[in-house]
């Protein structure tokens, strides 16, 4: 039965895991390498701060682009972020055990929902009704926002549940028994103790919406424009290389490439920053 | 009698500092070594050395030598997978693989290659009558090894180790977290297996090796102060160390 | 001035109550308004024709082939690449700052939006390997996409099986391997289904990644060249064109109902699971 030895093994499973690797690192250097020489060859100030973005005219500024999701994201933490916490509060420490096992799943399945069926709720319901009760051409800034706030509801509440449910049962029992009512002890006790994993959750939903393309593009209207208020129509760095990149060439396919990279550092930021937050809660523990 | 380790100058490090000094000491074939002494002493370190499990840690060294039936088992050469089939342990807490009752106790002579269904049965039937818990688990073999008792956990333990037929059994305190009664079944099924094997019982409980071992061995801060028959060790031993300790004075 | 702790422990349980009980009517709202307005669409016809005059007429069979070859390739490549790397990762090294690069590498390339995979993907296999718009070329891409995840999904659960029970396996006299085959993976089996599922879920919703690797052809494919259209493709072009807003419902409609079967498969399948190991 013995094919390949322990040693055998060791040597497929290092190539296996090298080849994994390599692959990722690969698509890491591929993106960097097109992207790179590009943002050297513009100038890294004009290409982040101008707001002149005509590929035709070989003008490449994404400043608006950059607003747009940094704005957007903001959108999103502030109607997805509270929300998600107090869920995540109310399940763990109201919620009787067998409602929330039942109930986390269950929102769960909302990041289980494809990205488009959001972006088409968004334009069939959500857009009217801002165009209607707000003004504005609906397809917005806001409209967007919204849209990513509750996409990052089931990131915010799983993890945070998990980080409040990691509070030892002895702070709680110990606050309890000093007379505390149950909301005291949470605000008082159990937050602080889960503070960390809940910014942790927060910042790992965040870096879901700067990602996010296909909603955006369907919810946002997609005109390169700085936003003056939140009913502009705007274009997120995701949907501009979504929009453009089929037919896309040269010093263009390139300034595609660059604002992928600016995308990637974005992102390695937010998750060096929540995968600290959460390693001070698993070592608090 | 024959001897079936003699261990010379071993010396055991763990990130630098000395763990075990310069130990000597043989251990005579069918005979229950009792090894005594407080936490921190070394004796935990001094059975894992004997079945290499120690090095499943990272940042250790050994030095000198510990022969088994005349071969150093610290030789480059040596199998260690194969030094652990000679080499049976059983763990302080009893740690039930989570399966049936049945593939806890075939576990290790699968991994060494016996797949005959009435082979393996038989092993099983033989193994766990030899633990003293055959009666009580006959009629469900295919229960999780997890449901047992903690007494019964432990008797499993021993099973699975005795279905591999090994040469050597090593107990880290096994009774620790027992009872008195699953206690005393684990003694009696030592003293009937010291006949087949050659058994090393380290424990916490000096009582337990007056109760059953032939030669007791005495660990404090690394160093084995004396070894002798078990007997005298409690009447006479020679070091006050020992003395003390048996005495309950520390520990 | 104080207020009285009671008031605002009931305030508390309303304000939270109420949120709880709003996330679950958007949950709710956005699957019965998609259903409502789809299923009367969805018959055994819709789901078994082809697509007419661009899918403004007939059913959307190819779309159906397309969602379910491009994740299953996809991830038949990245499941066993994935598992394997978590295994060496956390069984056969030891921890170091370069095992530790990588941990942190995956966790980022896991976070990294899938836009960016399909512009790698577009430029690297459609372009440079000629791959074309293709079923090899779209899973590719959604095989990198997935791989990170499953390989940290992977490394996770193995990391929990607890290290006692690699003692014993390796006190019984089993090698390294042997402990893995025999107790490892079945012990971390449900996390690794668990980040599979997961895998299979987010590539069937995929779409930024996809419609430039895998294209959109309507045609049933009969190579690994062919191009393909998934469901989710084929409802983007067909909501955001404006080419049948009753097609459109009615894909998404089936859409939706492939994802909550596969996930409630997935949840049902690890209990079971784990009842039986209890």
């Amino acid at each position: 039965m013995k094919l390949v030895g322990e040693k055998g093994v060791r040597r497929i499973l290092m190539t296996v895991a090298f080849s994994a690797i390599s692959a990722l690192l690969l698509i890491t250097l591929f993106i960097i390498n097109e992207g790179l020489p590009f943002i050297f060859r513009y100038g890294l100030k004009d290409f982040l701060l101008s707001s002149d973005w005509n590929p035709a005219a070989g003008k490449f500024g994404i400043f608006p682009m950059i607003t747009a999701s940094l704005w957007v994201t903001f959108g999103a933490m502030i109607t997805g972020a509270p929300l998600g916490v107090a869920v995540a509060i109310f399940l763990s420490e109201y919620a009787p055990r067998p409602m929330m096992k039942v109930v986390k799943p269950t929102i769960e399945l909302l990041a289980a929902i494809p990205s488009v069926v959001y972006g088409f709720i968004g334009v069939m319901v959500l857009a009217p009704f801002i165009r209607s009760y707000f003004g504005g051409p609906g397809l917005s800034l806001l409209a967007g926002s919204i849209i990513l706030g509750i996409m990052i509801l089931p990131t915010v509440i799983s993890i945070s549940i998990d980080s409040i449910m990691a509070v030892p049962r002895s702070y709680r029992e110990g606050s309890l028994a000093l007379g505390a009512t149950t909301w005291q002890t949470i605000h008082m006790i159990t937050i602080k103790a889960s503070k960390s994993g809940i910014i942790a959750s927060i910042i790992l939903g965040l870096g879901r919406a700067v990602g996010e393309t296909m909603a955006v593009i369907m919810v946002a209207g997609n005109s390169v424009n700085i936003p003056h208020s939140a009913l502009d129509s705007v274009r997120t760095l995701t949907a501009n290389i979504a929009l453009e990149m089929s037919y896309a060439t040269g010093m263009h396919r390139q300034a595609l490439f660059a604002t992928g990279v600016v995308l990637f550092v974005g992102i390695i930021i937010l998750n060096s920053i929540a995968s600290v937050a959460l390693r001070k809660r698993t070592s608090k523990r | 009698m024959s001897t079936k380790f003699n261990i010379h100058n071993f010396n055991f490090y763990f990130n630098g500092s000395p763990v075990l000094k310069d130990l000597n000491l043989d251990v005579t074939s069918n005979e229950i070594l009792g090894v005594i002494g407080p936490a921190g002493s070394g004796k935990t370190t001094f059975l894992r050395s004997l079945n290499r499990m120690n090095e499943l840690e990272a940042g250790i060294r050994t030095e000198g030598e510990i022969l088994m039936d005349g071969q150093n088992i610290y030789d480059p050469e040596v199998d260690v997978a194969g030094l652990r089939k000679r080499v049976g342990m059983v763990f302080a807490m009893p740690v039930p693989l989570p399966m049936s009752i049945y593939e806890n106790v075939v576990y290790g002579p699968r991994l060494s290659g016996i797949s005959s269904k009435s082979r393996l049965d038989e092993l099983v039937e033989k193994s766990l009558k030899e633990a003293f818990i055959w009666d009580e688990v006959r009629d469900r073999l295919k229960l999780s090894g997890l449901r047992l008792s903690g007494g019964q956990q432990q008797r499993l333990c021993l099973a699975r180790v005795l279905a591999m037929k090994p040469e050597v059994i090593l107990l880290d305190e096994p009774c620790s977290g027992l009872d008195p009664i699953s206690t005393a079944k684990i003694e009696d099924a030592l003293t009937v297996l010291k006949k087949e094997y050659t058994i090393i019982l380290v424990t916490n409980n000096t009582k337990q090796a007056a109760r059953v071992a032939d030669k007791t061995a005495f660990f404090l801060m690394g160093e084995m102060i004396e070894v002798g028959l078990t007997r005298q060790i409690f009447t006479a031993p020679a070091k006050k160390e020992t003395h003390d300790y048996i005495t309950g004075r520390f520990g | 001035m104080r207020i009285n702790p009671r008031h605002t422990q009931k305030g508390a349980v309303i304000i939270l109550g109420g949120a709880t009980i709003l996330v679950l009517l958007i949950l709710a709202f956005i699957i019965i308004f998609i259903l409502e307005k789809g299923l009367p669409v969805v018959n055994l016809q819709f789901l078994s024709s082809k697509p007419r005059d661009l899918g403004r007429a007939g059913g959307i069979f190819p779309t159906i082939i397309g969602t379910i070859i491009l994740p299953v390739v996809a991830l038949l490549i990245a499941t066993p690449l994935g598992v394997f790397t978590s295994v060496y990762l956390s069984e056969y090294t030891k921890e170091t700052t370069l095992t530790k690069v990588i941990r942190f590498g995956t966790d980022c390339l896991a976070g990294i939006p899938s836009i960016i995979f399909g512009l790698f993907g577009y430029i690297f296999f459609v372009i440079t390997l000629q791959m074309g718009w293709s079923i090899l070329a779209g899973s590719l891409t959604l095989a990198v996409m997935v791989l990170p995840t499953i390989i940290r999904t992977s490394e996770e659960a193995i990391r929990a099986v607890p290290k006692v029970y690699r003692e014993v396996s390796f006190s019984l006299g089993a090698s390294g391997w042997q402990t893995v085959k025999k107790v490892i993976l079945p012990n971390a089996l449900p996390g690794i289904v668990t980040g599979v599922m997961l895998s299979i879920g987010r590539s069937i919703g995929e779409t930024a990644a996809v419609i430039f690797t895998a294209g959109s052809s309507l045609r049933i494919p009969t190579t690994a060249f062919d191009s393909v259209r998934t469901m989710a493709v084929h409802f983007y072009i067909l909501a955001r064109e404006g080419i049948s807003q009753e097609n459109a419902y009615g894909t998404a409609a089936t859409l939706i109902i492939a994802v909550l079967i596969i996930n409630l498969t997935a949840y049902w399948l690890m209990n079971r699971f784990i009842a039986r190991r209890g």
